[in-house]
């Protein structure tokens, strides 16, 4: 479309190329190559963790289909958008020290080995194992959409060549590279992320005439946009209270964020990232949806929401700062996608096949075996990706619902509730996924509340549940 | 069995409480979110007051809840959190 703006966009790009090149060097020298590859060797500093998992965790739903949703919905969604504040804190919180300590106790390398030596249960392993192959194959899916599609509308490329370009590079940093460069591009991505965001707040504001005028159109146009209900009044206290489960402390059972969670080097890093963490996270949610509702009265009657975000951008920025600019949702999803494609990969090589079809494997050809299926999940999602579904969120929204709703407490409780056994994490997992996939479908936000608060209740009162009335059955099989 | 090893790990004692202070803070952050949007933010839209040209409800609920958590979070880390070690002692893990 304009050169100006995609110069920054490739350099961006060959940036990230170049980190990844560069980090996969020490895995060339590595004698752990699965903990390497999958885990970074647990060396996470403080600032680095807080990027990997505020970039992981801020997607194309952030950058694009929130502010979007914003544009839409006015203020209201604003504040629906800060109920995600929560992250920053609360997962690093509540998993904390004790799981950093018990994951290296069972020297686990992926959320599934650790569920596996908690429970010692082989259907509580093959259950998590597919359940995060399917979703977080959807969900990688729908982000390589967004991707692509962000490309195609800044290039004017087709959308093939757009998502080629896009799966290159991801694909090529991530298989060479591992779990380092993941981390290492998140860190970059999510201070473009942030820097990004800041840039096009004070742009928008600037370009709007201030705050209180920019308010005051809003009041002009429709006088709901500025209250907490939305533009017709629909968003509800209590739907939009549900948001907390969902995007707030229910992301606990992300297996994108948890698998964070065991990468961290010591207390002081994960203190570091607790704050670090908050602060970027409350700024880009908070700043990225406001954006969305400012833009409404520079820009009017923008009818697909995914377009405000680059439109705005190229409207009240120098072409050259919008290119910077756009490279935060790029980056977005770049670093999203990233870790996704290695937690598929991880699962598949550390769970399923190290676990059943070749426990004895060397550690040559586990690096071996660990970059061909990287690569060929890439290849495959390409490929999926080709046609792509409609509507971005909600797919992305199906598969996150689905992981919590499955992970929360057999992960949660299975640290903190001594009782809790397998019978419990199984009942739990087919529940919570199953009353989800139910739910979504034929009561789609029940009684006003977000899908998800059902699921996570119902997976709750299957694990206390089948954990106590199975309590004599383990104990008897465990001092056996 | 290491069960009884594991209720007494000091550690253990240290991680439990830090849970906790994170559960406390969400349930903060979430009334404070809470009370603000829908306190102030129900009325009819002509008695709406205004800080930094943001509505009020807005500033206090999103703006100030997101400040207010950043010192908690900030102070509660400084002051509750401690330094551990993840390793197990005795216990070669290198």
């Amino acid at each position: 479309m304009n050169g100006a703006v995609i110069f920054p966009l490739l350099l961006f790009l060959i940036g990230i190329f170049m980190i990844g090149l560069w980090s996969s060097k020490s895995l060339k020298t590595s004698n752990s190559f699965l903990q390497d590859y999958f885990l970074g060797g647990r060396q996470l500093g403080g600032f680095i963790l807080a990027m990997t998992m505020t970039a992981t965790y801020g997607s194309a739903s952030s950058f694009i289909g929130g502010p979007g949703a914003a544009y839409t919905q006015g203020l209201g969604w604003v504040l629906l958008s800060m109920a995600q504040l929560a992250t920053g804190y609360f997962v690093l919180m509540v998993l904390g020290k004790k799981f950093a300590i018990m994951t290296r106790r069972y020297k686990a390398v992926t959320l599934v080995d650790y569920l596996k030596e908690r429970y010692q249960s082989k259907w509580v392993v093959v259950l998590s194992a597919i359940s995060i192959i399917i979703f977080l194959f959807s969900a990688m899916a729908a982000q390589w959409v967004g991707g692509a599609i962000l490309i195609e509308s800044l290039t004017g490329l087709s959308y093939t060549g757009s998502l080629f370009i896009f799966a290159v590079s991801v694909m090529v940093y991530v298989i060479i590279g591992g779990f380092r460069a993941v981390a290492l591009t998140d860190t970059v991505q999510g201070i473009v992320m942030f820097i990004g965001t800041l840039i096009l707040l004070i742009a928008t504001i600037v370009a709007g005439g201030g705050i209180s005028n920019i308010i005051a159109d809003l009041v002009a146009e429709n006088p709901n946009l500025i209250t907490p209900y939305g533009f017709d009044g629909g968003l509800t206290p209590l739907y939009v209270s549900s948001f907390w489960i969902l995007v707030g402390v229910g992301v606990v059972g992300l297996p994108q964020i948890t698998i964070r969670a065991m990468s961290y080097k010591n207390a002081r890093a994960m203190h570091q990232a607790i704050i670090v963490g908050t602060i970027v996270v409350g700024f880009i949610m908070l700043g990225m949806h406001l954006i969305g509702v400012f833009a409404r009265p520079i820009l009017p009657g923008i009818e697909k929401g995914d377009t405000v975000m680059p439109l705005l951008a190229m409207e009240v920025l120098p072409a050259w700062v919008a290119g910077l600019v756009l490279a935060a949702p790029m980056a977005a999803i770049m670093s999203t996608v990233d870790s996704l494609l290695l937690l598929v990969s991880s699962a598949v090589v550390k769970d399923v096949y190290l676990n059943y079809i070749k426990p004895d494997a060397s550690n040559q050809l586990v690096k071996k075996i660990s970059l061909s299926v990287t690569t060929i999940i890439g290849v495959a999602v390409f490929l999926m990706a080709l046609s792509p579904p409609d509507l971005i969120i909600w797919l992305n929204l199906f598969a996150f619902g689905g992981l919590e709703a499955a992970f929360i407490w057999p992960v949660v409780l299975g640290l903190y509730w001594q009782t809790g056994n397998k019978y419990g994490a199984l009942s739990s997992m087919v529940v919570g996924v199953g009353s989800y996939i139910l739910i979504h479908s034929f009561l789609p936000n029940a009684f006003g509340m977000h899908t998800i608060t059902f699921p996570v209740l119902l997976s709750l009162a299957a694990f206390i549940l089948g954990s106590l009335s199975t309590k004599r059955i383990a104990l008897k099989n465990s001092t056996l | 069995m290491n069960k009884n090893k594991e209720d007494t790990d000091p550690r253990f004692k240290i991680a439990n409480r830090e849970a906790v202070i994170g559960i406390i803070l969400v349930i903060i952050n979430f009334v404070w979110w809470f009370v603000f949007a829908y306190g102030m933010g129900s009325g009819p839209i002509a008695n709406y007051s205004y800080v930094m040209g943001l509505p009020a409800w807005f500033f206090y609920s999103c703006v100030g809840g997101f400040i207010l958590m950043v010192l908690l979070v900030t102070a509660v880390v400084k002051f509750y959190f401690k330094e551990v070690s993840f390793e197990d002692e005795g216990r070669d893990d290198s």
